[in-house]
């Protein structure tokens, strides 16, 4: 095979510029590729940490049928203690998980003694929510960076609309569960900004504040958001944790839980299965750009080649060796442009990180971009383009080797 | 036992709806380790008779066996097996690989056809090359040398494989008289020495003068065969 190697290497070093211009063509395609991978995966990671990470966790846990009808936080479908403690528990013997946080949601009334509107409120355990969601607190524009007992963090919007500031006092109304109101003053501890743009209608307070104005005997809770060591491992976990919470049924034996994945509770997962989409599209263009030109080449160099073909099968070459010779030809054309290719597109990689690209998404400000290559994509990028070269040599070589030596010998 | 042996071989060719008989029912023998020519008018059907020899084509009817094996039962990939270990060819534009340097083109049968050790491989191009004169030349691609070294080039690489038979078409057509002579001496030489069987088809005089059995061919027909220089004797077919 490596006397074969050899005449392909030499017989594409004898048209060097159209090999040249080909293999640059793949090293280009190979490189945009790559880069494109790179960036796209650096814009949909940064913005997947902002939603997780400010709010969301990796994983949230209800009870069944909450998020069916989450637009009105349904207080009948919360967690009861119990739930929550068989839940923490299933939590604990999953190592990859880094930290949870138990919430009370529940929609209310705001007032500030003038004006009255609705708010949709958190109820939490701070430095559970802190660690559930690190950059909770980089959220919070104006007031302490905390969420104490007996005030409230409100949404930036809805301070300005009801002219409300910190350490000002408000009363909070909701409905319990059995259907009374209770209402309750809170001090307006910090104006908070919504992850991903204006209208955001969230308030925070301390869990306990929550199950008071809720008056709840026991505490409930209505979800709990979850965050892991590393992203990567989400898929694991969420079927691990779906088999250890498989065996909790209630009395009438359906599931107590449900668990679902940032994907299906944040309209940014359309944006992320787009890019995902857009990515596919990418490859596919590069295929073809491979496929094209390097059959174009593989053509022209069967046809420009039919005496010599002729030649060599004469002196008894089998048509197998004969197919080989175009395929390793074609392979090492792919091989060239994917080495080429790579290369660049570590070094086009490494100058974006060196320049630090910034961009604004919705109230997001100054992200910087960091793309990083990954081995796995380079590995399949490169594997796709060498296969698909060799594909594409695939028809020319075996033109090549099935020609009748005698008529090829007569070629002119 | 005959190395060549052709009974009643018909070759026609198919152009659209017109057929051409460019070989009519030819019959002859080539004994071991001679030296014989086909002669004949352009379009005489020397070259398909050769084709036919050499396995590149089939005869459409008839016998033709070489070294006793019957050339129309071959399969495309016993035809190519079987000319790589039996058959050696000589080409009049000589059909070096351009890409490969004189050793390599000689090496090349060796290297790929028959998988010889490197060894065995290098002794025996090196040996030829220096028979046929051009060890001196050995690093030179085809573009860097001569008509007559291209030739000489071809000789080697058509008798390193120890053929049975070497198939001449035409090798001197490209050559200059002063060369012609040397690369048919250098093929007489390689005949005395190796025992090998040489087969031309040519119109070059000099060539005729030197062979052993000439085969006069026209239009398709074998009219006369001419025993060489050291026979006068000749028999119309």
């Amino acid at each position: 095979m490596l006397k074969l190697f050899k005449i392909a290497v030499r017989n594409l070093s004898r048209y060097k510029r159209r090999t040249l211009l080909t293999s640059s063509l793949i090293a280009l395609g190979v490189m945009f590729v790559l880069v494109f991978i790179a960036a796209s995966e650096s814009f949909k990671y940064l913005m997947i940490s902002q939603i997780t990470d400010s709010m969301l966790g990796h994983l949230q846990v209800h009870r069944q049928g909450y998020v069916a009808s989450i637009d009105s936080l349904p207080l009948t479908l919360n967690l009861s203690a119990k739930a929550e403690k068989k839940l923490e528990k299933a939590l604990e013997e999953i190592p990859e998980v880094e930290a949870f946080s138990p919430r009370i949601k529940f929609g209310g009334m705001f007032s500030n003694f003038i004006d009255t509107t609705n708010i949709r409120v958190n109820g939490v355990y701070p430095e559970l929510e802190m660690a559930t969601a690190p950059l909770f607190l980089s959220r919070i524009k104006q007031g302490e960076k905390s969420i104490q007992e007996g005030k409230i963090l409100i949404p930036e919007l809805l301070a300005k609309g009801m002219k409300a500031e910190v350490g000002d006092t408000v009363v909070v109304i909701a409905t319990n569960q059995d259907g009374s109101v209770n209402g309750r003053q809170f001090v307006v501890g910090g104006i908070i900004e919504s992850v991903t743009g204006p209208g955001g209608r969230d308030g925070y307070m301390h869990i306990h504040d929550a199950k008071e104005l809720l008056r709840m005997e026991e505490m409930e809770i209505s979800e709990l958001a979850i965050r892991l060591k590393d992203f990567d491992k989400l898929n694991i976990v969420y079927d691990r944790l779906k088999k250890l919470l498989a065996g909790e049924s209630n009395p009438q034996g359906k599931p107590i839980f449900e668990i679902h994945t940032w994907e299906k509770l944040s309209p940014f997962s359309n944006v992320a299965r787009m890019i995902n989409v857009m990515t596919f599209f990418i490859r596919l263009m590069l295929i073809a750009i491979v496929l094209v030109s390097v059959m174009n080449v593989m053509i022209m160099a069967v046809f420009e080649r039919i005496r010599e073909i002729g030649t060599i099968s004469a002196i008894g070459t089998k048509p197998g060796k004969i197919l080989s010779l175009f395929l390793i030809e074609g392979l090492s054309l792919g091989f060239l442009g994917v080495v080429v290719g790579n290369v660049l597109a570590v070094a086009v990689v490494f100058i974006l990180n060196l320049v630090k690209v910034s961009f604004n998404f919705g109230r997001q400000i100054g992200l910087t971009l960091s793309p990083r290559l990954n081995a796995v994509d380079i590995l399949l990028i490169s594997l796709v383009v060498i296969v698909v070269s060799v594909i594409a040599a695939l028809q020319p070589a075996y033109k090549a080797s099935r020609m009748e030596p005698v008529e090829a010998l007569r070629h002119v | 036992m005959s190395l060549v042996k052709a009974e009643n071989v018909t070759k026609i060719y198919r152009m659209g709806e017109i057929e051409v008989e460019a070989i009519k029912s030819v019959s002859f023998d080539i004994e071991p380790a001679s030296f014989i020519s086909f002669i004949g008018p352009s379009g005489s059907g020397k070259t398909t008779l050769l084709n036919l020899i050499g396995c590149l084509d089939k005869p459409t009817s008839g016998t033709l066996k070489v070294a006793g094996v019957n050339t129309s039962e071959l399969t495309r990939q016993e035809s190519a097996a079987f000319r790589g270990q039996n058959l050696g060819f000589i080409f009049q534009d000589f059909n070096l690989i351009p890409v490969l340097t004189v050793y390599e083109n000689v090496e090349y049968p060796l290297l790929i056809v028959q998988n010889i050790p490197a060894e065995e491989r290098r002794s025996r191009v090196i040996s030829l090359l220096k028979t046929v004169g051009m060890i001196d030349q050995r690093h030179k691609y085809p573009d860097q040398i001569s008509g007559g070294q291209k030739q000489r080039t071809a000789v080697a690489r058509a008798l390193v494989t120890n053929p049975r038979l070497v198939l001449a078409d035409e090798p001197t057509a490209n050559l200059d008289s002063k060369t012609a002579f040397m690369v048919v001496d250098t093929m007489r030489q390689m005949k005395e020495e190796f025992g090998v069987t040489f087969v031309f088809s040519t119109h070059d005089p000099k060539i005729v003068g030197e062979v052993e059995t000439v085969y006069t061919l026209q239009d398709g027909k074998l009219v006369n065969q001419v025993l060489g220089k050291r026979d006068d004797n000749a028999e119309t077919f």
